[in-house]
């Protein structure tokens, strides 16, 4: 891989600090001229490739593999199944830490879900190793696949999302409905949806004697390290992985699943370097997804139009062999000031891939239930949506009583409205037309998110030119940490950000934690903020102690680092620049490390939260039921916002994403084989250009001095919620049909005349 | 993939004898043939390329006022063609409304008319289709059928012709001329494609080696310029298939039809031209009931398939909507959004 040299871009114009600045991505030319490098873009000498076959059922066992027929086909090299295959240090069912997800890596002929990887066939060429693939012509002994929502026994989880309680409450749920002037009861259903990540999931591996080395899109790269030394039984020091750029994760590339281990897995087993790219069908199954949820919601309210009481139960699948459950009914934990609230879950299993994250998981699910309930209530009180939101604003958060370290809620609305030109609306629905005769509504969502933080390290060093390094092992995504983060290290160490080498996207740099829960930009920078503060502190001490030096004796007064000078806090005319004082010191450079990690005292003490509104149109034809949304405003308050651009671009992706919850996306599975039938994006649909409507952002100020250092709360995956709902609540506002199953389909509006 | 031939002939003759062989299939652009190869759908032995064919390129004005499409004009080539769209304003429409940018760029004339079903039974190779394999049994039958046929299907077969470009067509009589083993041959592309009844193996009425070298429109077909449309329900904007579709064409002289034709898409093994529905407007006018009147008529044949009984409402009000537009007149310009019920007449609106 040629060296990533984003330092040589040309300079941005700006003025004064570097955070805040809306930058445009650093490896925009990179990749817009093809010279950026995906995993699946190597191609190591000697490589061959790995194609994998995968189930045609979704329960049962593998009885037999014609391995000898692909074996005979020209260009096959070697054929991977169950008996034979390099044999792994650990069981990969043992599940060693909780971040750890059973995959399939050939362990056995056991069949638990359609798409199941059951071998791979490693070829000179991709097209023999899929012809391969296709002569195995595998057969199986099948057996009744459970599928859908009312699968087998349904059960109580022990927890959902990453260690929720799966029931919580406060207050007397029962009381507050029985008081209530005014009760909803709905029930609303949300389907499998699939990552599909733009970039396939894959792996180009070389081993060395027992040195690995791997190129794999990865949100985590260390949890990634760690799972393959100990699948393999090797030394972390003898496993490196770049991953410098991923065509989109959204979760599926978090931790490590069955597919990049059968590409390391193959590469042993013929001594060459292999590539595995998983194609876009193989995609539905063994690499995550967003389970399905079925979510009854039962909300009281008073006289007054103020909530009594919100119970909110969501079903949820997961696989038959792992746990992980969609924590949907959590979204009503945070946003409603209801005296009493009760949240709780139940699941049935099904022959499927494990459920994973997917961006806002839960959020997402619980969000467009919640805000199309909240609509329901608003409704049934007469108010207006807004109102009725206002007249419930949560001064404190509602499950825990906790205060919020920063609330700017109030100020999304009242400028999101404003922007949306909300006062205009109507009550009633279906009274709003366009001048051809169109149905038009508006809807509103409010969006939430938890402002989260990891555990991440960062190296800085300031050199004897006097410029900078940060070192950090950051995922860029797409969501523009390599531009973002570079932004923070320069603050950090006081330079222009074309004088620091910003290095990340590789396992051998300090651990930067996983790029999730949309905490990386905060988690990471703040571990670097902190070694940037420490190599500044190292260089301050060097001058200050140093009776050469303008800044000798400056010690309590302290110094200011700026523009590659250290600077007397109390008589600017005092300064040295850093190159000065390393040469004197005789030193080539200079280093420090700094963490970022959460603060318990922090968390204990207050509820943290990013909190939007996303205003929709939607135009629908009164006869037809087509829907086309039209506009979307979404107002947010996330703390601070580190590149404004980068910050737009993730929120119009999440209000996009929300489009698509509430109109498009759904995996169909057939009931009676549990496989999927449109697993590709002719059939799944996405929006895409022509689908998105015109949409704008706002990014209401918000300070948080209690987040993390830098105050940063988190854009990646607010956009989503509150979006789904505003436009599901539009499609109501426009026609007076409310759909509780999504995605909304067209039989749905085709109302009478 | 599975190794197969490639031949590319110099001469429509010498195309015609390579594919007349067991297991050889022609190429043009392979839009829809090499995904259906990648994904083990088609396994042929032989391409046969036919892009590089002289002659089969071109759009020809003819002496008795038709229209001669050569095969391999492209998609794109055809509705941008301002005199075609002019002439056959549905079909540019309708053209336009299919696939994508990159695709209609690529996709041939000869090759839209021969796209396989997109019943997602048929591209599933696990699934049980007597489409791929005759005498499989059907899976759509009894589970995923939501987008599946409402008119001429049998219990062998519910799948839907998918394209736009050939319901225009059909209600415009165009006629297919092909090359064959026994030299050329013209039909009525209304009765190129079949119904499945106990075959729907057997799409076309082509046989082995038939290649489609050009589609002709009769010279009654541009009298219909002035008020033809072509309309497309589909749930997103870009790149999806009807659920429902017509095309409608009318001749109105002193106030009256003189003649309709109107077609739907999406609904059946073929481009459904509804003839009954064009008897009930012969010498009437054009009204609002009239076209109620007809859209009935049109779907009077019409049951479901399986959970897709809302297709046949929203076929009969997309049929009353494109006779209603269709009787407003055709757009001076051919609307941004082709085919879209939000292609606005009053200003820009998204989608």
């Amino acid at each position: 891989m040629p060296e990533l040299n984003l330092t040589s871009a040309p300079a941005h114009l700006r003025h004064g600090s570097n955070i805040g600045q809306p930058l445009t991505r650093r490896d925009g030319i990179l990749k817009v001229t093809g010279h950026a490098t995906y995993a699946a873009d190597n191609h190591p000498p000697g490589m061959l490739f790995a194609v994998i076959a995968v189930s045609r059922i979704a329960h049962g066992r593998v009885t037999s593999l014609d391995v000898a027929a692909a074996k005979r086909h020209p260009g096959v090299v070697d054929v991977m199944t169950p008996d034979h295959k390099p044999q792994l240090a650990i069981d990969p069912e043992i599940k060693t830490n909780p971040f750890v997800f059973r995959m399939e890596a050939l362990q056995s002929n056991e069949v638990r879900y359609a798409n199941q990887p059951i071998a791979v066939v490693i070829a000179e060429t991709l097209e023999a190793a899929t012809e391969g693939a296709v002569l195995l012509a595998p057969r199986y002994e099948t057996l009744p696949p459970l599928v859908g929502l009312d699968a087998g026994e349904s059960f109580v989880p022990p927890v959902v999302g990453v260690g929720n309680p799966s029931e919580h409450h406060r207050g007397d749920v029962e009381a507050g409905l029985a008081s209530a002037e005014k009760r909803i009861d709905a029930t609303y259903e949300t389907p499998p949806q699939y990552h599909n990540a733009m970039e396939p999931h894959a792996i180009v591996v070389q081993w060395d004697g027992d040195s690995l080395s791997v190129d794999m899109p990865t949100q985590g790269l260390k949890l990634s390290l760690a799972r393959i030394a100990e699948l393999f039984g090797i030394a972390h020091d003898k496993i490196h992985i770049r991953s410098p750029f991923l065509g989109g994760g959204f979760g599926s590339k978090g931790l490590m699943g069955g597919p990049p281990v059968l590409g390391i897995m193959a590469a042993k087993l013929v001594g060459r370097p292999v590539k595995l790219v998983l194609r876009r069908e193989q995609m539905y199954g063994p690499v995550g997804h967003r389970a399905p949820t079925r979510q009854r919601l039962r909300i009281g309210a008073d006289g007054a139009g103020r909530l009594t009481a919100l119970d909110h139960h969501a079903r949820t699948v997961s696989s038959t062999f792992d746990d992980f459950y969609e924590p949907a009914a959590d979204a009503s934990h945070t946003l409603y000031a209801a005296p009493a609230i009760r949240t709780s879950h139940d699941a049935v299993r099904v022959n499927t891939g494990t459920p994973l994250f997917m961006r806002a998981p839960g959020e997402a699910t619980g969000s467009i239930a919640l805000e199309s309930a909240i609509d329901e209530m608003a409704w049934a009180c007469g108010m207006d949506p807004l109102a009725f939101r206002l007249k419930n604003y949560a001064e404190r958060e509602p499950i825990s009583g906790k205060p919020f370290s920063s609330k700017a809620l109030r100020a999304c609305y009242e400028q999101g409205a404003a922007r949306f030109g909300w006062a205009k609306r109507s009550l009633q629905p279906r009274r709003m037309r366009d001048d051809d005769g169109l149905l038009v509504g508006w809807g509103l969502g409010t969006a939430t998110f938890p402002a989260l933080m990891f555990q991440a390290d960062a190296r800085a060093a300031i050199r004897r030119d006097g410029s900078g390094v940060m070192e950090i092992g950051a995922h860029d995504m797409g969501q523009g940490a390599w531009t973002a983060l570079a932004q923070i290290a320069a603050d950090a160490v006081g330079l222009d950000i074309d004088r620091v080498a910003f290095k990340a996207g590789t396992s051998d740099l300090p651990d930067a934690g996983i790029a999730g829960g949309s905490a990386h930009t905060a988690t990471a920078g703040a571990a670097i903020h902190s070694a940037g503060a420490a190599v500044i502190a190292k260089l301050a001490d060097l001058a200050t102690n140093d009776e050469r030096s303008p800044l000798f004796g400056a010690g309590n007064a302290g110094v200011i680092a700026r523009e590659g000078r250290l600077i007397r806090r109390d008589d600017e005319s005092r300064s040295e620049s850093y190159a000065e004082i390393l040469a004197r010191a005789g030193l080539a450079e200079i280093e420090a490390r700094g963490t970022g990690a959460p603060n318990p005292a922090a968390m204990e003490e207050y509820a943290m939260h990013a909190h939007g509104a996303v205003f929709a149109e939607v135009k629908v034809d009164p006869e037809l039921g087509q829907v086309r949304v039209s506009r979307m405003v979404g107002a947010f308050a996330a703390g601070r916002i580190v590149n404004p651009l980068m910050v737009q671009s993730q929120l119009f992706g999440g209000m996009i994403w929300g489009l698509s919850f509430a109109l498009h996306e759904e995996a169909i599975t057939d009931r009676r084989t549990g496989r999927i039938m449109n697993a590709n994006l002719g059939e799944y649909h996405v929006p895409v250009n022509a689908d998105v409507p015109p949409l704008d952002v706002i990014t209401v100020e918000e300070h948080d001095p209690h987040v993390n250092a830098l105050g940063i709360k988190g854009v990646g995956e607010i956009g989503i919620t509150g979006s789904a709902g505003a436009v599901a609540n539009a499609v109501w506002h426009a026609t007076g049909v409310r759909v509780r199953k999504f995605p909304i389909r067209i039989e749905e509006l085709l109302t009478q005349r | 993939m599975k190794q197969f031939d490639y031949v590319r002939p110099a001469t429509v003759t010498e195309a015609v004898a390579a594919a007349a062989q067991p297991g050889a299939v022609y190429l043009a652009a392979g839009t829809n043939l090499l995904d259906l190869m990648k994904g083990n759908i088609s396994r042929p032995d032989r391409l046969v390329d036919v892009t590089h064919l002289e002659g089969l390129d071109g759009i020809e004005r003819l002496a008795d006022g038709g229209l001669r499409i050569g095969a391999l004009v492209s998609n794109a080539d055809l509705a941008h063609d301002a005199d075609f769209a002019r002439s056959y304003p549905a079909v540019a429409e309708a053209l336009l409304s299919g696939a994508s940018a990159q695709l209609r760029n690529a996709a041939t004339v000869g090759g839209n008319l021969l796209q396989r079903t997109r019943c997602a039974y048929f591209y599933d190779t696990a699934s049980r289709c007597n489409k791929r394999e005759a005498g499989s049994g059907c899976d759509a039958r009894d589970d995923e059928n939501r987008g599946h046929a409402v008119l001429g299907w049998s219990e062998n077969c519910i799948a839907t012709h998918p394209s736009d470009f050939c319901v225009p067509l059909v209600a415009l009589d165009a006629v297919v001329e092909i090359e064959g083993r026994n030299g050329r041959r013209e039909i009525a592309l209304e009765a190129l494609h079949r119904l499945p009844g106990d075959a729907p193996e057997r799409e076309s009425a082509l046989e082995p080696g038939d290649l489609i070298v050009a589609v002709r429109l009769p010279p009654a077909a541009s009298g219909f310029a002035a008020h033809a449309r072509y309309l497309k329900v589909r749930e997103r904007t870009s790149y999806a298939f009807a659920i429902v579709s017509a095309a409608a064409a009318l001749r109105i002289e002193g106030g009256r039809i003189a003649e309709a034709r109107l077609a739907l898409g999406g609904v059946a093994a073929k481009p459904w031209r509804a003839r009954a529905a064009e008897d009930v407007l012969r010498g009437v006018a054009p009204t609002a009931d009239a076209f109620q009147e007809a859209a009935w008529r049109a779907l009077t044949d019409a049951k479901p398939s399986g959970d897709n009984a809302f297709k046949i409402e929203l076929a009969r009000r997309i049929v009353a909507r494109a006779l209603s537009l269709a009787a407003a007149g055709t757009p001076a310009r051919l609307p941004a959004l082709p085919a879209s019920l939000f292609a606005s007449t009053s200003g820009a609106i998204h989608a």
